[in-house]
């Protein structure tokens, strides 16, 4: 089928659209001419950027402090019952869009799938593809029935290349009255200050697992992590333990990197942590247990324990 | 105050997954367990009943066979009773369809206060799951919940953001979906195990809870192809003898990165 509108659900982070935002309209307009982007909050600021890089609408929902789960959606489901209707929407694989994507499928009633890292419109109409069993199986799923189809992709699944598009239309959506189900506000906002170069950015990633042992080993790792000019990341076991905050975790649950060096100390592999990782060009792996998983992905892998092998390590690249 | 958790009975992570060859959906023909991203509700669930002084946690499920090991687990950690929908029909349903069907199990129970759900399952990982339940129930919902407390019958949460968190407040009643390491998952007692074979467990259809069409009929997708990714090769693996720092120096160095 021939997809003549569709939509993205677009984030801004720090003033600008996030890299899987633009990343998904640059997909998005190589399926079609039409691309509106959907964003939560005032939509000026960014309608250059969005397009920019292929949107040539957004639609602005201000949910002020509701969720932007259940108020975008519902402002969405007026747009589509207005009788603009997507063929396709596009989500980021994230917390919001998740949420958006999962109050909607139930307003449209319309199946979602999640998980994606392609898609392409051909013989079996809108197909996906999703990497399963840590990324060894490539499963192709098509929509079937009519649309809108509800999409989420992992990000870094596509190349962010600028169309040099003019500044998109916004068009203010105000939220519907959302009745019982807008009984959640926030009521505070914190964010967790990092230094050095963000997780899903860097070139080089030093990431610390169960292996550790404890805690306070985590340090060698940030140690190791500043002196490559890296940043440090960790597997989800050491995140559940509470030694390090979310935003450091990599992999299915977490951020998805690709860095020149990931450096795996002290993680087995599992295929959770696999999946955000197994795009790195290099991999190092350090671990006790030469039957760990980890090593059948690593370019150099090192049988041993980390505790041995990093001091020197750091040590070494100290003295140079 | 009534909490009802859903739990999701999985194979073993722990042993290699396979596809059914004929269907392409996950074999899930051996014995399930509990998955762990759902210990985390149940645990949440006992607690907050606990601090409220009364009420009970029950339990949802959706399982092939009439499985219900996984479901035992939770109630020897405490739960007090189940609703299993097992129908051969479900087989290939899409996350919508599980939400109806978990949707229409926790209004045969009549509803909760709260109910919990975890981020997403540990097999499938969908992830949407939960929200789409409290759509259909016509619920508020804070997902990603790292942190929950009901304080003069408002719940009030830490949810987890990319970037750090929220404070979240949200009249009840109202659906939570938990991450893990929100609460430590007690282990089950002896006499919690024994309690828990005499617990009830309703099995109930899909067409008991009057939803169709479900399965694949109802799924709004199919399975076009499965292919092999082209596999990463392992390379050099070395025992560590006191100087394999040195490889690593000299592995940094050909990447020119020092």
């Amino acid at each position: 089928m021939a997809l003549n509108n569709i939509w993205v659900f677009a984030q801004v982070a720090n003033g600008a659209p996030t890299s899987a935002t633009l990343e998904l309209l640059t997909k998005a307009r190589s399926l079609s001419s039409n691309v509106t982007a959907v964003i939560g909050g005032d939509g000026a600021s960014v309608a250059g950027a969005l397009g920019e890089y292929g949107a040539t609408k957004v639609i602005a929902v201000d949910h002020g402090s509701s969720l932007p789960g259940v108020a975008i959606a519902s402002a969405l489901k007026s747009v589509i019952d207005g009788g603009d209707t997507p063929d396709l929407i596009m989500f980021p694989q994230n917390y919001e869009g998740r949420d958006v994507m999962a109050r909607l499928s139930v307003k449209l009633d319309k199946t979602v799938l999640t998980n994606n890292t392609d898609i392409s419109d051909g013989g079996d109409g809108v197909t996906v593809v999703t990497p399963i069993f840590g990324g060894n199986t490539l499963v192709s799923t098509s929509f079937t029935g009519a649309g809108p189809f509800l999409a989420a992709f992992r990000p870094k699944s596509f190349v962010a290349e600028s169309a040099g598009g003019a500044a998109a239309a916004v068009t203010a959506v105000a939220v519907p009255d959302l009745g019982a189900t807008g009984g959640a506000s926030v009521t505070a906002v914190h964010v967790e200050e990092t230094t050095g170069p963000k997780l899903d950015e860097a070139d080089i990633v030093v990431a610390g697992g169960r292996g550790l042992g404890e805690a306070a080993s985590y340090a060698m790792v940030e140690d190791l992590a500043k002196l490559l000019k890296g940043a440090p990341g960790a597997s989800r076991a050491i995140v559940d333990a509470g030694w390090v905050p979310y935003s450091y975790q990599v992999g299915q649950t977490g951020k998805v990197v690709k860095p020149t060096i990931y450096i795996a100390a002290g993680i087995s592999g599992a295929t959770q942590h696999m999946v955000g990782m197994k795009g790195s060009k290099n991999i190092i792996a350090i671990n006790k247990d030469k039957e760990a998983p980890i090593f059948g992905v690593a370019d150099l892998g090192i049988v041993g324990d980390v505790h041995k092998v990093l001091p020197k390590l750091i040590e070494a690249l100290k003295g140079r | 105050m009534n909490v009802i958790v859903c739990v999701k009975q999985i194979p073993d992570p722990a042993a290699p997954g396979a596809l059914d060859g004929a269907t392409n959906t996950l074999k899930r023909d051996g014995k399930l367990i509990l998955d762990d991203s759902d210990a985390y509700g149940v645990e949440m669930a006992l607690q907050l009943v606990d601090k409220a002084g009364g009420g009970e946690v029950s339990l949802v499920s959706m399982a092939p066979n009439g499985e219900t090991s996984g479901l035992r687990t939770a109630l020897a950690m405490g739960a007090a009773k189940g609703v299993l929908v097992s129908d051969p029909a479900l087989q290939g349903s899409d996350a919508l369809t599980t939400a109806k069907i978990l949707a229409a199990a926790i209004k045969r129970l009549g509803g909760a206060d709260l109910i919990i759900g975890a981020t997403e399952s540990s097999d499938g990982y969908t992830g949407t799951v939960p929200e789409q339940m409290a759509e259909l129930l016509g619920l508020p919902s804070v997902t990603f919940a790292k942190k929950v407390s009901v304080e003069g019958g408002t719940l009030k949460v830490d949810r987890q953001t990319e970037n750090g968190y929220d404070e979240v407040t949200c009249a009840l009643p109202a659906l939570i979906s938990v991450t893990a390491g929100v609460v430590e998952p007690r282990y089950p007692s002896f006499k919690g195990i024994m309690a828990a074979k005499s617990k009830p467990v309703e099995e109930v259809t899909a067409a008991d809870l009057g939803v169709t069409p479900v399965g694949w009929a109802g799924a709004g997708q199919k399975i076009s192809s499965v292919a092999q990714a082209e596999a990463r090769q392992a390379g050099e693996v070395i025992e560590d003898d006191g100087e394999t720092f040195g490889k690593i120096v000299g592995f940094l160095e050909n990447l020119k990165v020092i």
